[in-house]
């Protein structure tokens, strides 16, 4: 399918009922029915359930411009994730389950970090040795009270009435770290069109800063790490209905990394009023720092990914051809 | 921004190449050691360029009619990574293939693409490039070496330096100016193809700071050349000169000057089994940086295919590939003067201290960072 066939109307659903206002009114605590209404009616959360089971049957190629404007609009409810979720419980035969559905790793005893754990209905938990689905509302919630966070720590029980599947070879908390690369991604193409814009717009010293060669250059830095970012979370959704860990770590490590240096070079170019809360450039720059840790930060994605590396004797360039699909 | 520079595949056709360049590339570095291997650009084996044509590995953007393989960007994409990855020596044929053959295709008259460009796809006409002068440098629009008109033809006098290959080379195309002055700027400048052996021309080599001589001077004192020495329209050298520039900057040669380095650092862990997470998150970083930086330049290629001139994402790749170049032995140094327990290698010392000592060059050769940050900042509309 083309590409602009599927993302138009995903992008224009999007802007209809995601608009900045929506977003601070989640933030601020305020109901998200509204807006998962018409998310959920729009019907692609049933993007990557197979044809068979009643839905599209997208590959993840198709699908990834998709989790790029959910990042792009600072969506702040977990809609990749529930379209994960919703292939994953389908593959083991789990009909549809309405509402949204979170994803998280539960590292140990102790509360489970879930973003999106505040606005979610539902949380698919890799503990290590299954999947578990549980209804947030039977689980106890700690919001992080951090001003517009819409994440929160959950407490699991120790024997749940939680739904379990079958866990997939690597778990998902590199379907995680895809979804949240691709977020990155997307907001921070955002980024640049908002700074590159206001950067032709705002006058100091008689014209526009934008024309000033020191934030050129940095402004070309910002283009380089967003067209990095792309083309890795791209590599990272080819050719396979699910990605496996290496090309999603990858993804991660490249998102992660420019991720810092994105933010603060637009806040840098926007200066004051980029601060202020009233300003929509924060709706972005706070979540690229949210995204960045989310399953798992540059650093410990780049160790799992060097002790893959180190096991093969191939060349580098040998092992790049061989273990990404391109 | 930038929507077309997007994920491609590699052609499995072009992908079937593979093999015998692998072959090829591998007869000929199998006495060299790494830190040979790790010059692989400016190892000049005019031998080993003539077995690549030979094997219709060279001019394979160009049309069969002129000698070429009639394929396109991917394929030289893959016979390139080949070449690269093995450290093979490609200074001979690099620039006649990448630049002047398509040059030439481009912008030549019919009897100059009969007569260069087969014999490029041979191997056996080797090419260099004179923009640069001691006086423009990051300003090309500012050359002043000249060519007159003559009864005959042209009249060259001046100056060009830091002529990669021009030693060993059989033409230069010149970046001159055929009218007017500096102040004009890119009005007034034209290419010329210059024969090397012709009276007048003065090569002397200058030294790198490793110890070897790639590059020199060339200077042109009354040198006659022939009306046939224009190259494309008088007064359009500008515009040929940035198309070209796309050609020499999007390539993947512009990540792959350190892969010598990298594995045999490589190999060197996996030697020492050391796998603490300082080591690991060294090696998952830039295997991270490397796949994406690949994935880019295949993109990129695939401009190229599609006919396109992608000079700003070319520029992109190239800033953000030869950053990774750069950092490669910076870490790699950081990380074996940490481990003074390990036994010592002393190929993989060389190597290193080759690579460390030349690395500054990668974003020097073919435009600086500066300069390539300035049109990706016009690119992005703000010039
Ligand atoms: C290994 C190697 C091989 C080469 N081979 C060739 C070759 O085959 N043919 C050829 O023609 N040339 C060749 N060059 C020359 C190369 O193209 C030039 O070095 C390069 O274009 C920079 O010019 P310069 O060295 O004169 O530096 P300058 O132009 O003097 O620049 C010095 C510094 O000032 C900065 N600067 C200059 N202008 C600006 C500006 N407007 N804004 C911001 N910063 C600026 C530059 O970025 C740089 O950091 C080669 C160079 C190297 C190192």
């Amino acid at each position: 399918m083309d590409r602009r066939e599927l993302l138009d109307p995903f992008a224009g659903m999007l802007a209809s009922c995601c608009a900045p206002a929506d977003i601070r009114r989640i933030e601020a605590g305020g109901t998200h029915l509204e807006m998962w209404e018409a998310i959920e009616s729009s019907g692609f959360l049933q993007a990557l359930v197979p044809e068979s089971q009643g839905g599209i049957g997208l590959r993840m190629a198709s699908v990834a411009p998709l989790f790029m404007a959910l990042g792009g609009n600072a969506v702040p409810l977990p809609v990749a994730e529930t379209m994960i979720a919703r292939s994953l419980l389908s593959t083991a035969g789990i009909g549809t389950i309405s509402g949204s559905i979170a994803l998280a790793c539960q590292n140990g005893a102790g509360s489970t970090f879930v973003p999106y754990g505040r606005v979610c209905d539902h949380v698919l938990i890799d503990d290590g040795s299954a999947l578990q689905l549980f209804d947030v509302r039977q689980l106890e919630r700690q919001y992080t009270n951090v001003p517009g966070s819409v994440d929160a720590w959950l407490n699991l029980p120790k024997s749940g009435e939680a739904l379990r599947i079958i866990r997939p070879g690597s778990g998902i908390s590199h379907l995680g770290a895809l979804v949240s690369a691709a977020a990155i991604s997307g907001a921070a193409d955002r980024l640049l069109d908002m700074t590159t814009t206001y950067a032709n717009e705002r006058v100091q010293f008689g014209k526009p800063i934008g024309r000033q060669q020191a934030l050129q250059q940095q402004l070309a830095v910002m283009a380089e790490d967003v067209i990095a970012v792309r083309l890795a979370a791209e590599l990272a959704c080819q050719n396979s209905f699910l990605p496996s860990e290496i090309p999603a770590a990858t993804a991660k490590i490249i998102a992660s990394n420019a991720a810092v240096r994105i933010a603060n070079t637009a806040h840098a170019v926007f200066g004051a009023i980029g601060i202020s809360a009233e300003h929509d450039l924060q709706l972005f720059t706070r979540r690229l720092h949210n995204w960045r840790q989310a399953f798992g930060s540059e650093q410990y994605w780049q160790i799992r990914l060097g002790a893959k590396r180190l096991k093969s004797e191939l060349r580098s360039i040998d092992w790049v051809r061989n273990t990404y699909e391109c | 921004m930038f929507e077309n520079f997007a994920y491609a595949d590699l052609p499995q056709d072009d992908e079937d190449l593979r093999p015998l360049v692998r072959q090829i590339a591998a007869d000929a570095v199998v006495d060299l050691p790494m830190d040979q291997r790790a010059r692989s650009w400016s190892g000049f084996d005019a031998a080993f360029s003539r077995k690549l044509g030979e094997a219709g590995l060279l001019g394979l953007t160009i049309p069969e009619q002129y000698g070429g393989g009639g394929r396109g960007p991917f394929a030289r994409f893959v016979v390139v990574e080949e070449l690269l990855a093995a450290g093979a020596p490609v200074a001979a044929h690099w620039i006649a293939d990448r630049q002047s053959a398509p040059l030439i295709l481009n912008f030549g008259t019919e009897e100059q693409r009969q007569f260069y460009i087969p014999r490029i796809c041979r191997g056996e006409a080797l090419f260099c490039i004179g923009m640069s002068e001691p006086g423009s440098g990051s300003d090309l629009a500012s050359v002043t070496t000249k060519a007159e008109r003559t009864k005959k033809g042209w009249r060259l006098n001046g100056q060009k330096i830091w002529t990669t290959n021009s030693l060993h080379s059989d033409y230069m195309i010149a970046l001159v100016r055929t009218s007017g002055g500096a102040e004009d700027r890119h009005k007034g400048l034209s290419q010329l193809i210059v024969d090397l052996k012709l009276p007048g021309i003065t090569i002397k080599p200058i030294s790198d700071l490793t110890g070897d001589a790639h590059f020199a001077e060339v200077f042109f004192d009354d040198v006659d050349l022939s009306a046939d020495a224009l190259i494309g329209e008088e007064g359009a050298g500008w515009k040929q000169v940035v198309a070209e520039l796309a050609f020499e900057r999007s390539g993947p040669e512009r990540i792959y000057s350190s892969i010598i380095l990298l594995d045999s650092w490589i190999a060197h862990l996996r030697e020492a089994g050391r796998s603490d997470d300082t080591t690991l998150s060294l090696v998952g970083e830039f295997m991270a940086r490397l796949a994406t930086l690949r994935g880019m330049s295949v993109a990129c290629t695939a401009l190229l295919a599609a006919g396109e001139s992608p000079v700003v994402e070319a520029s992109i790749i190239k800033d953000l590939g030869t950053s990774f170049e750069q950092d490669l032995p910076a870490a790699i140094a950081n990380d074996l003067a940490s481990h003074p327990d390990e036994s010592a290698n002393p190929e993989l010392y060389r190597t290193l201290q080759y690579v460390s000592h030349i690395a500054p060059s990668f974003s020097l050769r073919g435009g600086t960072r500066e300069i390539l940050r300035g049109i990706i900042a016009r690119g992005l509309g703000l010039r």
